[in-house]
């Protein structure tokens, strides 16, 4: 009925490099496969080479080294042009002498696409994402939203085997970014698009995403579901950078079998142990995974520093003998005040042990 | 759905290129033939006349058997037909077919000549040759161009700038011609720099003619005259600052104000380009020469003595700022409006009034413009020609000094040639400084996004002088017009005021006879040569330097400063040395174009086709990248997105190509007054002699002609390119 279908394919790197001039190393070797159908994101601080290893599966940048595959097909030297890929840019990249309609049927004119059928088409797109009516305005006679929408019309029309987004929420305000997010989302998953999307905002990234992949430092920090990165990152990076995480310093002072007991402070606690070894680690707990009681009890005795009340829940600021934490309760009704003497303690899952040193 | 380029197997420009090269050794008459846009050939004897005969005939004749190489370099081709891109095979043929067949061409051709061997050595090498050659024709060109461009496709099959065959085309296509028509002309000019008057050539001597007082003298620090040198020096740094910045009070004026005349404003702008260069000259001296009607009637108001200031630096500089502020208001005008409003507006709600925000954002962003405003204004005012020969007085500028070394009595060619590298410094040296000043900061303000915003108007202690100045300047402008118009229908300046029409009677009659309409006035020939050639150069440079823009702003490529570099030099070089090179350089094969009309449409080509590449690199860098990756990424190929996306963006940078390259072509003098013939004489080359005749009232009125035919071309071009609209921005002066 859209007159839009999916020809999505797998996206694969094989020992990729992109070296800028002769010293910047922006993606150092990376493995990457985004399977058909799927929508993988691709976070992490700015510089870390997620947008170079964008534009490389665009064919806008060439490997210095490595393959990339799409679908089966070695791609690794086409240029963008003969690439079955499209892409949406942070700044949309609207043609601003062609109007919306010409815009969405720009590529379709390359395709071979006869005159009705690519009217069909650019019509079908529009229409896709809300914009039927809009196809003879100008895009600065159009809203930033209205823009964005149809840079994504203009992508989704040619059918690509990967549709790629660059940072594509980035200049939208934060009511409009949660809904276009979700519009994108559903077309994808309506039309099974393979899609790569990049953005340094975790939250856009667990919402959107079926795998996220962290990158740092030009390489890959850590790949999983949404809910794998959080409930289990793999170090204090990927913790810190995905949900905000209380890193805090601890001793495993026994393992049985794969449970591991560590010592905070006076207060032990027993959690998988992630393969990790006697000695030091890091236990990564979310602030809405803290327990904090009033008075003396089981656990660590800590003093309220800040108490912040933000409708829905208290967020606290709370001191220990391990240092500082932040911790979410949903009781508002009865909060602690600043100064108050609490016991610290942690929920039995959400937290997790990861290694003491920071591989950089 | 997408085909993969990669894996056809036809290949439709390989195939063009395949077939063009065959024709070109099959069919076409291989040497010149007299008058290439006549095609007397066909009836007179073609293909069997030697003169006329193809080259696979003149072989089987038995004649020119060195073409006979070249058939291997044309099958080879045909072997990759059938194969894909990838396959190393087909990379490895086309590079060494293409490339054999060119660099055979270019040896045969510069080997051989009209009385066999060009060089001793190749007749001590080979023996002596019986048989000689002419100049390239229609066939040579063509099957010369096949081989180029396998040549560039076999490049981009192994992988060069991501194997895209229209981008390496184009950059072999351009170095090709750039080398050809300024590198190789220039070349034997400045070897001329190091010859002797016997004949030979040597290092030592070039020194001390280098170094030269004449040249480098400072005796007008304390009271003698200076050199060439340092004259052109301070006056073209002079006309470069002061055209800069009266370019950039116009712009400001039509962008950023409420003034309500802008058209008018804008057309009397444009006025002093399409102004032949010595008629300002003229005028000015009609106003303030020693009979001038400034001078005299000064001179009864005051009781001063009229003096001959004007002649020297003051003349010479009030001429050229009259005629090269409208270069620098034609760049800045795209640049002042390429600003996007929101960054200004952006900086008046970061609390910055209207003088803080055009001080820190509006001015920095302008910058680039201003850049090569200054660079064109400077290069402009060293090549000048017309202005210094009839204002110059004892102030002697390295152009004319170039002239009358190669004209006068002297006809000292290595003077001349070594003049010419101390004016290819200076102008290197404004290029070099330019690039340093601007430094690496990115100027892109016209993104993908669409620009709601409008320029906010000039801060009103800016405003004050910048109304005053543009007021002035368009008074005098007027003043000096209405001279022109006058002195065209008056007797005889000075001496008989009476009213007439004769000289323009002289100059346009038009008969009816009994062969029906006759053009009887003696400036028709030149007018219809001059109308011709300029015809056929403006599209052509427009087209090159555009596409010498694109190459240079959004392709990375090895070796780009040098090819930049290449394409600005000819701009850099005199029109007089230019003449003379090209007279050097084309009168004997392979090229041999002196004495018809190619040779000075070629000529202005490469003159004017840097002013193409300034105007496309000002506009380009403004345009986001993004657009054209965008494109890419829609399945567009550069070819296309350079169809589709760029050009329509570019349509100002366009026009003022257009219309530059078309009126230079009609008011040029310099390289020029070489290179016409009886048959292709040019208007101004005709005018120039009419003032040599002292026929001062025919030379202005066919100038005054000139301006009302140029100002009908602006016109028409402007209506034909039209204006693009990309915004919503509105000018202030529209109800706003």
């Amino acid at each position: 009925m859209t007159g839009i279908n999916a020809k999505a394919a797998s996206v694969r790197f094989e020992n990729v490099s992109k070296v800028f001039g002769s010293k910047v190393t922006a993606v150092d070797n990376i493995d990457l496969e985004v399977k058909a159908g799927t929508l993988v994101t691709l976070l992490g601080p700015s510089g870390c080479g997620k947008t170079t290893t964008l534009r490389m599966i665009a064919g806008l940048e060439m490997t210095t080294k490595g393959s990339i595959f799409i679908g089966d097909k070695d791609v690794t030297r086409l240029p963008a042009t003969d690439r079955d890929v499209s892409m949406v840019f942070q700044s949309y990249a609207l043609f601003p002498h062609m109007t919306v309609m010409e815009n969405v049927s720009y590529g379709l004119k390359f395709s071979g696409f006869d005159k009705a059928e690519t009217k069909e088409k650019a019509l079908a797109g529009l229409g896709l994402v809300g914009l039927t009516g809009y196809g003879g305005r100008l895009p600065s006679e159009l809203s930033g939203g209205q823009q964005q929408r149809v840079a994504v019309a203009r992508a989704l029309v040619l059918e690509p085997q990967v549709l790629l987004f660059d940072e594509p929420l980035s200049n939208l305000d934060a009511k409009l970014r949660r809904q276009v997010r979700e519009e994108i989302r559903e077309i994808q998953q309506k039309l099974g698009l393979t899609v790569v999307y990049v953005t340094h905002d975790q939250e856009e990234a667990l919402a959107v995403s079926d795998e996220i992949v962290v990158m740092r430092n030009a390489a890959i920090a850590q790949k999983g579901t949404p809910r794998e990165l959080y409930e289990a990152p793999a170090d204090a990076f990927v913790a810190d950078f995905i949900g905000e995480a209380n890193l805090i310093e601890v001793e495993i002072t026994a393992l049985e079998g794969t449970t591991a007991t560590v010592r905070i402070a006076d207060y032990t606690h027993r959690l998988p142990s992630r393969g990790l070894r006697q000695g030091p680690a890091k236990l990564a707990v979310r602030p809405s995974r803290m327990r904090l009681v009033a008075g003396a009890g089981d656990g660590v005795a800590a003093v309220i520093d800040k108490a912040t009340y933000v409708g829905s829940r208290m967020e606290y600021t709370v001191t220990a003998a391990f240092g500082t934490v932040f911790a979410v309760l949903d009781d508002v009704v009865t909060p602690f005040q600043v100064g108050d003497a609490v016991t610290i303690s942690f929920a039995a899952s959400g937290p997790v042990l990861i290694p003491a040193d920071q591989r950089r | 759905m997408r085909a993969v380029s990669l894996e056809r197997t036809t290949h439709p420009v390989l195939i063009f290129w395949i077939i063009a090269g065959w024709v070109g050794y099959l069919i076409l008459p291989w040497y010149g033939v007299e008058g290439f846009w006549s095609f007397e050939w066909l009836v007179d004897g073609w293909p069997l006349d030697e003169d006329y005969a193809p080259a696979a005939v003149l072989i089987g004749m038995g004649q020119k058997l060195w073409l006979a190489p070249l058939l291997l370099a044309l099958a080879a081709p045909l072997m990759v037909l059938g194969r894909r891109k990838t396959e190393p095979l087909y990379a490895k043929v086309l590079i060494v077919a293409g490339g054999f067949g060119f660099a055979w061409m270019v040896a045969q051709g510069l080997g051989i000549g009209l009385r066999g061997f060009n060089a001793d050595w190749l007749t001590t090498l080979l023996g002596p040759l019986e048989d000689r050659q002419f100049g390239m024709g229609y066939g040579a060109m063509v099957t010369a161009s096949a081989f180029l461009f396998l040549f560039t496709q076999g490049i981009a099959a192994r992988g060069a700038i991501n194997g895209d065959v229209f981008v390496t085309s184009a950059i072999g296509g351009v170095i090709a011609v750039v080398s050809v028509f300024v590198f190789f002309p220039i070349a034997k000019m400045l070897l001329a720099a190091f010859a002797t008057d016997d004949g030979g050539y040597s290092v030592i001597g070039f020194f001390p003619k280098f170094l030269d007082n004449r040249i480098w003298g400072l005796g007008c620090l304390s009271d003698g005259r200076c050199g060439v040198a340092w004259n052109s020096l301070v006056l073209a740094v002079l006309v470069g600052v002061l055209t800069t910045l009266l370019g950039l009070a116009f712009a400001l004026v039509l962008t950023r104000s409420g003034f309500r005349y802008k058209r008018l404003l804008r057309a009397l702008t444009v006025l002093p380009i399409i102004t032949p260069p010595f008629v300002i000259g003229l005028a000015i001296i009609l106003l303030f020469g020693l009979s001038g009607t400034v001078t005299t009637s000064l001179a009864g108001l005051f009781g001063v003595e009229a003096t001959r200031w004007i002649y020297g630096l003051p003349g010479i500089l009030t001429a050229q700022l009259l005629a090269f502020t409208p270069i620098a208001f034609l760049v800045l005008i795209g640049v002042v409006e390429g600003v996007s409003p929101s960054m200004e507006e952006a900086a008046q709600t970061l609390r910055a009034n209207r003088w803080q925000t055009f001080r820190t954002v509006s001015w920095p962003l302008m910058r680039p413009g201003l850049a090569n405003a200054f660079l064109l204004g400077f290069i402009e005012s060293m090549a000048d020609f017309g202005n210094p020969l009839v204002l110059g007085g004892n102030f002697d500028v390295l152009s004319t000094e170039i002239f009358f070394a190669i004209v006068g009595a002297q006809y000292d060619q290595s003077r001349a040639a070594i003049l010419a590298v101390v004016l290819l410094g200076f102008t290197l040296g404004a290029f070099y400084l330019q690039r340093f000043w601007l430094g690496k900061k990115s100027y892109t303000t016209v993104t993908g996004k669409g620009d709601a915003g409008v320029h906010p108007a000039m801060p009103r202690g800016l405003a004050v002088p910048v109304y005053a100045i543009v007021a002035l300047w368009s008074a005098f402008t007027l003043v000096v017009y209405g001279m022109i118009l006058y002195g065209s229908v008056v007797q005889l300046w000075g001496v008989d005021d009476t009213l007439t029409f004769k000289h323009y009677i002289t100059a346009f009659r038009v008969s009816w006879g009994e062969n029906g309409l006759r053009w009887t006035g003696s400036a028709w020939d030149s007018f219809w040569t001059t109308i011709m050639i300029a015809t056929l150069a403006a599209p052509l440079t427009a087209a090159i330097g555009l596409i010498t823009a694109y190459l240079l702003t959004r392709q990375d490529f090895a070796g780009k400063r040098a090819f930049e570099f290449g394409t600005m030099l000819s701009f850099a070089i005199p029109g007089t040395v230019i003449g003379v090179a090209y007279i050097l350089a084309f009168n004997v094969p392979p090229i041999e174009i002196t004495g018809t009309g190619l040779i000075l449409v070629i000529s202005f080509i490469f003159r004017n086709m840097p002013v193409g590449v300034r105007a496309g690199i000002a506009s380009m860098s403004q345009l986001d990248k993004s657009l054209d990756e965008s494109s890419l990424t829609l399945g567009a190929n550069s070819w296309q997105t350079f169809r589709a996306v760029i050009l329509p963006l570019l349509r100002p940078a366009i026009l003022a190509a257009l219309v530059y390259s078309f009126v230079r072509a009609m008011t040029a003098i310099s390289a020029v007054i070489f290179l016409v013939s009886a048959r292709y004489d040019m208007s101004t080359s005709y005018i120039i002699g009419r003032v040599e005749n002292n026929d001062y009232g025919l030379a202005i009125a066919y100038s005054t002609a000139l301006i009302f035919v140029m100002l009908a071309a602006v016109g028409l071009l402007q209506l034909l390119v039209g204006r693009t609209q990309i915004g919503r921005r509105t000018s202030h002066g529209e109800g706003h």
